[in-house]
């Protein structure tokens, strides 16, 4: 059996490949719904950009819940503390996800074109809000947060949710969104033919061009304008959690420390670099499928980046930096960490197959005489 | 005090975001068996009425289901925005068959379902079968995670509290997963759950007859929904006593305050058909009572006693009292961790730490403890006796009518003149609304009852919550109403107008009402 240490250590990796998964799956269907009112100029078109996702939006959406779901399950503290401190910022997301599932649905089902429009505007704000916002929470993890614990672990937030919108914040926010868009982009030059496939050549090429940028000053910001957080007293990778028991300091370049301890992981930011550049060059010689695993590569590397940066904290405190929650002290039983770790060894291998298989059965170019034929089953 | 209000606003708020989303769950469980079976009947007969009946039946469980999923993200979310305490304090056992749940079914479920819209000229006719097939057990998984980790709320069996962490943990997976409530809950649920589709179906197949509208297509969809609905029905009640049963092991508090049985009476106790309670002063005004029937359903025994309100309360006077001796010695156990009586103490009073921290709910610091607000603990622990009484009583009396609808369908269907008998066809119209309402209905008792706990005897309510401000509460909730309100108008909107075109909609020219454009 594994130990409660290399555990706790599993689970770190484990929520960041949700999280991967999120960005990865869910992330592209976001990224079409972002760009559908740009790309798609007629109902056709748009009709054309919405059914290559139409089947798999909701499967990819279970990622998002799932990371959620496992976030409840192995970090409580840190699924309490964040979901109540980012309470407005938490219900924009869920209220900009209520446009989608009826957006996708019901867009179709009548012909009058306000109707189609409206819910082409709603299926754009249920796309582009959440990774926006979710970028922006990142933005406010990476610069610690205004919490406290008291003795009983009962977490009082004393931040604004205005507060969250700083400048930092923001550019995560926008590496976030122009990700996201990226990601969509390729996966519609993937997908589709002609007119809407050269628009999402361009999206790509600028959202690309975006989240390099951006990406850049934030790590540039990172590592000469933002306090990182550093544990000084000695931690037992192996202790029952409990966040009070140690001493932190805010230290400037503190997030910096991990690289210069295993320079192995700037790969992570390197990836996405390297992701983003033969993204592009692949989706410019239609070797779109493989654009599709380079881009899907160089999110994996956004959100590795943020996370090894940060390691081990998960959600620092700003106002009382020992009370920061780290992958050691706010995590789950060992024994829950052990049997959702079997569930999610037989599970998600499951759930990799099985989405496989049904873009497999849906695949190919999606087209106006593919929606024609199907003029009664398709969105 | 702006405790109680955020109290009641975080309870509102739950209660309503939870009852939304049940009104789409019960049609979404049953309707994707009613689904498999007419696919089923389609692969092995080849006719082609009923890949249609499949597609149109479909076409409606789609329409509900983009809002079942609407109103679920908000439930997996609310635990942490709004009960922050309850997260940190169970989520080591709670959170674990949520996830589960996630990774086994709803991600089952939400794949297949795109395939089963979009696949049919992609898939042979088996491999979509299986594709509808695996969407149902996806469904009915993720009902059976949802009502474990339910289940455990109200008897949390396979878990112990941790002083180092300050939370309860999981001990026994085995106990949580084989909780006897969640077991019950589940296939009461899901029973419910296609008595709700099948009524949906028998209703709307009732119109069609009574219109003459595509009346080949209705007679079939009639049957499958009579035959289903008189299994499920059945179901139903057996299984609600089975509830019943466990209800009276698990929470005899929930089942003396449903049948507003104030005092214990010598067994077999007898039932309350219908009283007048009157909490004032502990005691019914008036009862119409059945001897011997409460004891028989409540223990399966002739002998066994249950215990009354008022017995109850004695007892949990004094778990309150030892489980303020727990909470003090937790606090000393805080300022000096090798205090050794301290952790002596807490042992022996730990099975009483939920009351202690009920008491702490109404008095922050125990040396604020007064008679009084002991007293004030004490009433708390029995919810209020007339919604418990009536909301079971209306509950059981639309099961009754159900039943009865379903025994005429059934058999007349078997004798096939369902469609020349006017009175059923519009009996069975008139009852669309009856299985939500008892949906609802079960829901409300069953987490009504439950208060003032949010984990029964472990974590009350009071404590549970996030720490919001009021305005926040009146900002969500209001948004919520809002949002659900248009969603549901436009839900119905199409609901009411795709059923009204029937399977024309689908637009394979075989029926009335073809479209000029629809889909």
């Amino acid at each position: 059996m594994l130990d409660y240490a290399s555990l706790k250590l599993i689970w770190w990796g484990l929520v960041g490949v949700l999280f991967a998964g999120f960005a990865i799956m869910d992330g592209h269907d976001m990224g079409v719904g972002t760009l559908l009112p740009f790309v798609g100029r007629d109902d056709m078109e748009r009709r054309v950009v919405i059914n290559t996702v139409g089947p798999h939006w909701d499967g990819n959406q279970v990622w998002f819940i799932l990371a959620g779901g496992a976030i409840f399950a192995a970090w409580p503290l840190v699924y309490a503390t964040a979901f109540s401190g980012f309470y407005w910022a938490m219900l924009v997301v869920l209220w900009a996800l209520f446009f989608r599932p009826v957006g996708f649905d019901y867009r179709s089902k009548l012909p009058m074109r306000s109707w189609r429009n409206s819910w082409d505007w709603g299926l754009f704000i249920g796309s582009s809000v959440p990774p926006l916002v979710l970028g922006v929470a990142f933005g406010n993890l990476l610069q610690g947060l205004p919490f406290q614990l008291d003795s009983n672990m009962v977490s009082t937030y004393t931040g604004s949710f205005w507060a969250l919108f700083n400048p930092f914040a923001l550019l995560s926010g926008v590496i976030g969104l122009a990700m996201v868009t990226f990601h969509g982009a390729i996966y519609l030059v993937h997908r589709t033919e002609g007119a809407v496939q050269a628009r999402s050549r361009t999206a790509a090429r600028v959202s690309g061009l975006l989240v390099l940028i951006a990406f850049t000053l934030a790590g540039a910001w990172i590592s000469r304008g933002i306090n990182g957080f550093v544990v000084t007293s000695v931690v037992d990778p192996g202790e029952l959690a409990n966040p009070l028991s140690k001493t932190v300091v805010r230290q400037m370049g503190g997030w910096m420390d991990n690289y210069h301890q295993w320079p192995l992981i700037w790969a992570l930011p390197v990836s996405v670099y390297a992701g983003i550049t033969l993204s592009m060059i692949l989706q410019k010689s239609n070797r779109t499928g493989w654009a599709f695993v380079t881009s899907s590569v160089s999110l994996l590397g956004v959100i590795g980046t943020a996370g090894a940066s940060m390691f081990p904290f998960i959600m620092p405190s700003s106002i009382m930096p020992s009370a920061s929650l780290t992958v050691w002290d706010s995590v789950s039983s060992e024994k829950t960490l052990t049997i959702m770790l079997v569930a999610a060894l037989i599970f998600v291998p499951l759930i990799i197959f099985y989405t496989g298989w049904a873009y497999r059965v849906m695949g190919g170019k999606v087209t106006a005489a593919r929606i024609q034929k199907n003029e009664h089953s398709a969105y | 005090m702006a405790v109680d209000q955020l109290v009641e606003l975080s309870r509102l708020q739950f209660a309503v975001t939870a009852l939304y989303h049940f009104l789409f769950v019960p049609l979404t469980l049953g309707l994707v068996w009613i689904l498999v079976v007419m696919e089923s009947v389609y692969v092995m007969t080849g006719k082609t009425i009923y890949r249609d009946m499949t597609r149109f039946w479909g076409k409606l469980f789609g329409i509900n289901f983009a809002l079942g999923v609407t109103t679920g993200i908000t439930m997996e979310f609310q635990f942490g925005t709004n009960w922050a305490y309850y997260s940190h304090y169970v989520g080591d056992v709670f959170g674990a068959p949520l996830a589960i749940e996630g990774m086994m079914a709803f991600f089952l479920e939400s794949t297949f379902v795109g395939v089963f819209f979009f696949g049919w000229d992609r898939l042979s006719r088996p491999k979509h079968l299986m594709v509808t097939l695996l969407m149902a057990v996806g469904t009915n998984l993720s009902a059976l995670w949802i009502l474990i980790a339910n289940g455990w709320m109200q008897n949390p069996v396979g878990a112990e509290f941790n002083y180092v962490t300050m939370r309860m943990e999981l001990v026994n997976f085995w106990a949580v997963l084989f909780n006897p409530d969640a077991q019950a809950k589940f296939v009461h649920t899901v029973s419910a759950g296609y008595v709700t589709a099948s009524t949906f179906v028998l209703s709307i197949s009732a119109w069609y007859l009574l219109k003459g509208q595509d009346v080949e297509f209705a007679k079939r969809s009639f049957r499958i929904a009579a035959a289903f609905g008189m299994a499920s029905v059945l179901s139903v009640i057996v299984l609600g006593d089975e509830s019943g049963y466990t209800v009276g092991e698990a929470q005899q508090t929930k089942m003396a305050a449903m049948e507003a049985m104030w005092n214990t009476e010598p067994a077999p106790a007898s039932f309350n058909l219908i009283a007048s309670p009157d909490e004032a002063r502990s005691r019914n005004d008036w009862a119409v009572e059945i001897p011997w029937v409460m004891g028989l359903i409540g223990t399966r025994s002739t002998t066994q006693v249950i215990p009354g309100i008022n017995q109850i309360k004695e007892k949990n006077r004094n778990r309150i009292l030892s489980g303020m001796t727990a909470v003090q010695a937790l606090e000393e156990m805080k300022a000096d961790p090798h205090d050794a009586a301290a952790r002596a103490t807490f042992e022996q009073h730990k099975a009483d730490l939920g009351f202690g921290l009920l008491l702490k709910s109404f008095a922050p610091k125990m040396s604020d403890v007064t008679p009084e607000v002991i007293q004030k603990a004490v009433d708390s622990t029995v919810p209020h006796v007339a919604p418990m009484f009536w909301g079971f009583r209306a509950m059981v009396a639309l099961a009754a009518a159900l039943l009865a609808l379903y025994v005429t369908a059934f058999i007349n269907t078997l004798r096939s003149r369902c469609d020349r008998m006017r009175w059923l066809l519009k009996w069975a119209l008139v009852m669309l609304p009856v299985p939500w309402l008892a949906c609802e209905l079960g829901w409300f008792v069953a987490e009504y009852g439950r208060q003032p706990w949010t984990i029964y005897g472990v974590l009350p309510t009071r404590l549970s919550m996030s720490n919001l401000t009021v305005t926040d509460l009146y900002g969500s909730l209001t948004g919520f109403v809002l949002f659900y309100t248009v969603l549901l108008v436009i839900e119905m909107f199409l609901m009411v107008k795709f059923a009204r075109l029937g399977p024309g909609s689908l637009g394979t020219g075989r029926y009335l009402n073809e479209p000029v454009h629809a889909h």
